[in-house]
């Protein structure tokens, strides 16, 4: 995508997108002419918000490889600033904020020039031990490990994780991946946003079994099954497409997205809920914040990198 | 002190390079019932003041076109001591300064400035506790606002509640921290004779704001 043209099987995969999304549309645009009396405009702006992600997300990734990782640097840095402004924060950590923030252009810095080793170990050792030390110098003792702990897991989640989607990003094209790293990235993205989708959509028409009534009690065992059965499917279906995957590892793969996807999803929730929020903020109509867009990859971004990374790479 | 007319280019630079980008991308503003806001003035938006952002986030809440009409009021002894913060407030930001502790004279030629702005349809952006004061903390407000507007009764005022500027950039310090910053924005005040009545509503009408928002406290 970012040497000369980019890869016919990228070209064939955004025009699925494209074709999704313009199914979507229809579908909504019926219901909504048989179902006059139903309120469907939660429903529209969250198609409507897709349109807008899918062509912001397919802009970035085919201007230019710095663009595609300053568009992911920025996503990162409005997930931090986003879980910031909700969790709470101590008055006396103003300036560890500022550090916590400096990580993200750092993090990305080592994405862009695939220093793999520097990239796996920064945040969760170097920005891990720094950011306790900052706290210690300024002194106060008074809700210290809490402050470590939720600056250390917004690190990890909004940072840590999303980068990985970069650091796929700039993965060689080979013999076996023709397609390269975006092709992988898109994949994942695409998996991950249809099993979303697809455990939603199993969920509301299967769903008895609550399956994590405390945290988030629309979450059946049906939808989470056919959830993840739809999305072991797709990946085996698009595998050839985009990936160097044999079937039974893009069933695998399908499975550690479907599952991932689940918990990453839970794990906003849970957050959300501690807040006493229904959403993180409303940035995204219909959908609400940058966080409740970005719960699932959180999950699936690092775990599927490094499933690809111990075969392939 | 004399009330001197913006610079019209320089501001519009200045908002859209600068201050735009920085409110809108570095910030981030959270705006609840944006259509609530004037469409033309004259009008007098009133917010709790913790930061110096509250200023520019007010005026980033108003289209571009309607930059020329935005005068804050601010204090003269903070703002008008150093040449270049003068040339700066007033050309740039727009300021109208006004003496915090003035004698009679003073206070009705300030007076004075304001009606006459108000008659040129500007929209005057007022802070009515005076000072930035702690940390995302409201203060008490002071009854300047109740004169201002028991003296222009026609002129409509929007109570505004600015939440996590304070936490950016707070007062007494120069490194800013990005939030998601929130503004909520109330129906417009308007025909009261009274200062006191006004001034009192006009609590009424902030509390019930930071009721709505429920924020947790910043310790």
């Amino acid at each position: 995508m970012f040497s000369g043209w980019p890869h016919p099987h990228l070209l064939w995969a955004m025009g699925g997108i494209l074709g999704i999304l313009v199914l979507a549309t229809v579908i909504v645009s019926v219901l909504a002419k048989r179902n006059p009396e139903r309120d469907l405009s939660e429903l529209k702006s969250r198609v409507k918000s897709w349109w807008v992600m899918a062509t912001v997300f397919a802009v970035a990734m085919s201007l230019s490889r710095t663009v595609s990782l300053g568009f992911f640097a920025f996503l990162s840095f409005l997930a931090l600033k986003e879980y910031l402004s909700v969790i709470p924060t101590r008055r006396a950590d103003r300036r560890v904020l500022f550090w916590v923030y400096l990580a993200v252009p750092v993090q990305y810095l080592w994405a862009g020039y695939s220093w793999y080793e520097m990239f796996i170990i920064f945040i969760p050792v170097y920005a891990f031990l720094f950011v306790p030390v900052r706290m210690l110098l300024i002194g106060e003792t008074k809700g210290y490990l809490t402050a470590v702990g939720t600056l250390h897991w917004g690190l990890m989640t909004t940072v840590f994780s999303l980068s990985h989607l970069a650091y796929m990003l700039v993965l060689p094209r080979t013999e076996a991946a023709p397609v390269g790293g975006p092709g992988l990235a898109l994949y994942l993205v695409v998996l991950t946003q249809l099993n979303d989708v697809a455990q939603y959509v199993w969920g509301k028409s299967f769903g008895k079994h609550k399956v994590a009534p405390t945290v988030s009690p629309g979450k059946t065992a049906e939808g989470l099954l056919g959830g993840v059965l739809t999305t072991m499917g797709l990946a085996v279906l698009l595998a050839p497409l985009l990936t160097p995957l044999e079937p039974l590892e893009a069933l695998t793969a399908g499975f550690i997205i479907g599952v991932a996807g689940f918990f990453g999803d839970l794990s906003i929730s849970a957050i959300k809920r501690d807040l006493g929020r229904k959403d993180s903020s409303d940035l995204i109509p219909g959908h609400g914040g940058i966080l409740d867009r970005i719960d699932s990859i959180s999950y699936t971004a690092p775990l599927f990198f490094h499933f690809m990374w111990w075969l392939h790479y | 002190m004399p009330d001197t007319a913006p610079s019209r280019w320089p501001r519009y630079l200045f908002f859209l390079l600068v201050v735009k980008p920085l409110l809108l991308v570095v910030i981030g503003l959270n705006v609840r019932h944006r259509s609530r806001l004037p469409a033309q003035g004259p009008a007098i938006l009133a917010a709790n003041h913790n930061s110096h952002l509250d200023t520019l986030a007010l005026m980033c809440l108003m289209p571009l076109r309607l930059l020329p009409k935005l005068r804050p009021v601010a204090a003269a002894d903070y703002f008008m001591n150093n040449r270049l913060l003068a040339w700066f407030a007033t050309r740039i930001i727009g300021v109208i300064p006004i003496e915090r502790d003035g004698g009679a004279r003073t206070m009705a030629a300030q007076f004075a400035k304001f009606d006459a702005a108000l008659e040129r349809g500007e929209i005057l952006i007022l802070f009515p506790e005076g000072s930035r004061g702690e940390p995302e903390r409201v203060a008490e407000f002071k009854s300047g606002i109740g004169l201002i507007a028991a003296r222009q009764p026609s002129v409509p005022v929007f109570p505004i509640l600015l939440h996590g500027f304070g936490k950016s950039l707070p007062k007494g310090e120069g490194l800013l921290v990005p939030f998601f910053c929130d503004v909520f924005v109330d129906e417009p005040m308007q025909g009261y004779e009274d200062r006191k009545a006004f001034t009192e509503d006009f609590e009424l009408r902030m509390a019930a704001l930071a009721a709505e928002a429920d924020f947790p406290s910043w310790e």
